[in-house]
């Protein structure tokens, strides 16, 4: 089956084979130059293959110059994750029929990361998060003997696979929105690593990472766009992880943070009247008594009016607000 | 650039990583040189787990026979005794590190069957074992803060005075070739299964430590133990692991039969790995295969089994042949796997050389002998990891600081260049590659026979003067994986050569050696290694013989 690939290139040097004849194994070369172009292949595939399979057929036979990394072809090393049609996969794993869009699948090195070349992204952004999250093991005391093993149920380490399976691959890190615009985040994979540690009952350190998670570059700047989930392809849904981080933070008592005061200002809006009121959300987010931080979100709220955007300044309940209230109750937590 | 270090470890999947870890705590000022980053190393797709006798009812002398029975009494018995010895404080260590293996309703670790074991002593997490072990020591590494060359790929080892002093090595993100200078070697850089196609291993497992380590003066030992897997997934040839096996699944022929209980009535699929392959290989060759596969069936162990125990390969088979083993068997066949054989090294990890080390598969201790069972790779990278780890940063401690190489350095730097020069002829570094793992599949592979070892190893004269002529199709410096691949095709062709070479020698029936001429195993005349050392390009190797080290098992006839 033929299938048509845009491939996003880009060499910094501009220096491609130029020993090829026409009419050879190899096509003529491409001039490479240091601004990304996108090339146009066409391979002859199994209906069922991969957008690895492609881009292996073109490097092999077609044009030796295209870099891309990857080594198992079965989505366990995490090398291979690109843009594949505008999002983040692993090449390994998405299936050419299902990614033809108008006759072609476009491939890229995702525009979140540096690139290095072609289709090779440089993954630093991606290893420091992951470092910062002081990812092992902070033993709990006491360490049990050299021919002993910790005594922890089943349960507690099944519970941890879903976090374990991740590959390391990147694709969630790619497509973040919140790190997109906000390069302190650490990001899906380095919080779902955190909670590795954190749900570890082995680990002797749960307090100190809630606190140091809760720090702005955290687990609330997270704008919850499940872009994550999307594109894990081991299903360790980072959110998810993230949401449970927050969850064990505030039980642990770590509220003195904007990310806390925008979810308790969300719930008692809509424990109050049944529907959030936008005009009060962003100063009990920033802090009713944060003098600084009210003055520095005047010029967007100032911008907001402008162009019409700010919500009624009157609030209005929805009618039977009360059976709001009493599922606030049935609940129970911080807002019964 | 050139750069000193007590230490270098070439490799950064377990074995190395492990190699390092002890380096580092011993004090060593040790580095890692890795092609790829640590986390994409191949041990990542060890699935089914890794053994131990840490049971009440189990006893190391009971695993180290198994795996002596499993090596059909290849293995070197002093070696094997020290790794079966050690086996339960390494796993337990690497428990204590926060690896989440599965646990028994009382807290303590949980087993499963695996093939060719007397007891059920395999530990695991679901069947993701070797990447739960991999992460596991990655952070550790992170937290010890060992240097790490990442991507960077050995051209060569620095050699100085008889003694190992360091690498070559190409920096592949800036292009660059920079001398990395030691008090000692550790190779640890995997297998080379790029050698068969089809193979169960990753692109980047292509023997570049065998062949750096041979031409350097290391002798290789019994390169022709060569494992098939009894299930690699039909068409692609991703491994099934043998968990599935090991928590009860059949195999069954065309006729819907449990076809083992033919050739291994006593342990039926959980027989070793060679004695599974051949078996597999002649019901499809006596006509009771489909579609020249035989049929894997877990239908039974039911959807919770599959789904929390296996679910790696439950999804697999999913993405890659669209088939659901909850409901449907799943077609696989014998599939190259695993290279028995390696660099010489004794329970230290020490090679020949002075100043070289290796651990892993790239090296031969030996103690998988002619057939590793199952989870005992896993166990291997760990156990002398850590041993070579420790020999090499001791060796260094009383050795004085590597000097010189820059010549090397200017030398390596010219056959890069002229590499990179070479004319374009039409000859395809791919396309030779594949020739070269098509032939080695055919006359290799599960069987051979002298006639086919004779013309492999005429085909292999071919490929060698073909690499000639093989051009490197791209010339820049950035991220060049078409130079990296032109090496490689040379580092597969001196693995080649190796293990045709074993497999002429060796008349015999061994293992995973399967000789049609000579079916039988040879006691009187073959119960030793074959050691291969290099002389000079063009030339045969030396071949020559050691005895297997007994010490208290006897060779006796193995069935399962």
């Amino acid at each position: 089956m033929q299938f048509t690939i845009e491939v996003g290139r880009y060499n910094s040097e501009g220096r491609y084979a130029d020993t090829a004849k026409p009419g050879e194994p190899f096509p003529a070369p491409w001039n490479a130059s240091p601004v990304r172009r996108y090339q146009t292949f066409t391979v002859d595939l199994p209906e069922h293959a991969v957008v690895l399979d492609a881009l292996i057929a073109i490097r092999e036979y077609q044009d030796p110059s295209l870099a891309v990394r990857c080594a198992c072809r079965s989505a366990i090393c995490g090398s291979c994750a690109m843009w594949i049609n505008g999002h983040a996969n692993l090449a390994c794993k998405s299936k050419l029929a299902a990614f033809t869009k108008d006759g072609k699948t476009r491939v890229e090195s995702p525009p979140s990361m540096p690139i290095i070349r072609d289709l090779v992204c440089d993954m630093k952004p991606f290893w420091d998060k992951h470092l910062a999250v002081r990812p092992w093991l902070e033993n709990k005391q006491p360490v049990p003997p050299p021919d002993q093993e910790y005594r922890v149920p089943n349960s507690s380490m099944e519970e941890l696979i879903q976090e374990v399976s991740c590959i390391s691959c990147g694709a969630c890190v790619m497509d973040c929105e919140s790190f997109a615009v906000n390069p302190d985040f650490l990001g899906p994979q380095a919080l779902a690593q955190a909670y590795r540690y954190v749900g570890d009952p082995r680990d002797d350190k749960t307090k100190e990472r809630l606190a140091e998670l809760s720090k702005p570059g955290g687990i609330w700047d997270c704008t919850h766009c499940f872009e994550c989930v999307q594109q894990c392809p081991k299903g360790v849904a980072p959110l998810d992880q993230i949401l449970k981080l927050r969850k064990m933070a505030v039980d642990a008592g770590f509220t003195h943070n904007a990310g806390t005061r925008h979810a308790d200002a969300f719930a008692e809006s809509v424990k109050h009247s049944g529907r959030l009121n936008e005009l009060t959300l962003m100063p009990k987010s920033t802090g009713l008594f944060n003098i600084v931080g009210q003055l520095k979100t005047l010029p967007s709220a100032i911008n907001m009016a402008r162009a019409g955007k700010l919500p009624p300044l009157i609030h209005k309940a929805i009618p039977g607000v009360a059976r709001i209230r009493k599922i606030f109750e049935r609940v129970g937590g911080r807002f019964k | 650039m050139i750069a000193d270090h007590d230490v270098i470890v070439l490799g950064a999947g377990l074995a190395g990583m492990r190699a390092a870890l002890e380096a580092a705590r011993l004090g060593a000022d040790v580095a890692i040189v890795t092609k790829v980053h640590p986390i994409r190393s191949h041990s990542s797709a060890a699935q089914g787990g890794i053994n131990a006798a840490i049971g009440e009812t189990d006893s190391w002398e009971s695993h180290a026979f198994d795996t002596i029975k499993g090596s059909d009494y290849l293995a070197d018995q002093d070696a094997v005794e020290v790794m079966c010895r050690e086996a339960p404080q390494d796993i337990l260590e690497f428990e204590h590190m926060g690896v989440i293996f599965y646990r028994n309703d009382d807290g303590r670790l949980g087993t499963r069957a695996f093939g060719g074991a007397s007891q059920a002593r395999t530990y695991f997490v679901g069947d993701i074992t070797g990447q739960a072990l991999l992460v596991t020591l990655y952070d550790q590494i992170l937290k010890a803060g060992v240097k790490v060359y990442e991507e960077w790929f050995a051209t060569k080892l620095y050699m100085d005075g008889g003694a190992c002093r360091g690498a070559v090595a190409l920096e592949m993100v800036t292009g660059e070739l920079h001398l990395l200078r030691a008090k000692a070697v550790v190779v640890a850089s995997g297998g080379l299964g790029r050698l068969y196609e089809p193979s169960t291993n990753a692109l980047i497992c292509t023997g570049d430590g065998y062949s750096l380590a041979y031409r350097a003066g290391a002798p290789l030992m019994d390169m022709a133990m060569v494992q098939y897997h009894p299930t690699t997934l039909a068409g692609s040839g991703f491994l099934m692991t043998e968990a599935a096996r090991g928590e009860g699944a059949y195999l069954l022929n065309s006729l819907g039969e449990r076809f083992m209980k033919t050739y291994a009535p006593n342990k039926m699929e959980l027989a070793a790995r060679d004695v599974t392959s051949r078996a597999e290989a002649t019901e499809i060759a006596q006509g009771r295969g489909i579609d020249g596969n035989v049929l894997l069936d877990l239908r039974h162990l039911g959807p919770d089994v599959i789904l929390k125990k296996l679910p790696q390969i439950h999804e697999m088979a999913l993405d890659y042949l669209g088939i659901d083993m909850i409901k449907e068997p799943v077609p696989v066949r014998p599939g190259m796997h695993y290279q028995m054989g390696g660099i010489r090294t004794d329970v230290e990890g020490a090679t020949a050389i002075a100043g070289l080390y290796a651990a892993g598969e790239v090296a031969c201790v030996s103690v998988h002998g002619g057939n590793r069972l199952g989870a005992n790779s896993l166990l291997d990278t760990i156990i002398f990891g850590r041993r070579s780890g420790r020999a090499s940063a001791g060796y260094a401690k009383g050795t004085l600081p590597s000097q010189g190489g820059e010549e090397l350095l200017r030398s390596e730097q010219q056959r890069l260049e002229g590499l990179l020069a070479r004319p374009y002829t039409g000859e395809t570094c791919a396309g030779l590659r594949l020739e070269l793992a098509t032939m080695m599949d055919e006359k290799v592979g599960l069987y051979r026979s002298d006639a086919g070892l004779h013309e492999a190893l005429e085909a292999l004269r071919g490929f060698r003067k073909r690499y000639e002529n093989v051009a490197v199709g791209d010339k820049s410096r950035v991220f060049n994986q078409a130079l990296t691949f032109v090496l490689e095709l040379e580092y597969l062709l001196d693995c080649g050569e190796t293990i045709i070479r074993d497999a002429l020698v060796r008349k015999e029936s061994r293992g995973a050696h399967t000789h049609v001429d000579y079916p039988e195993r040879n006691d009187r005349e073959w119960l030793k290694h074959t050691i291969l050392t290099f002389r000079r390009d063009g030339e045969e190797p030396e071949i020559s013989h050691v005895p297997v080290t007994i010490t208290r098992w006897q060779p006796e006839v193995r069935t399962y």
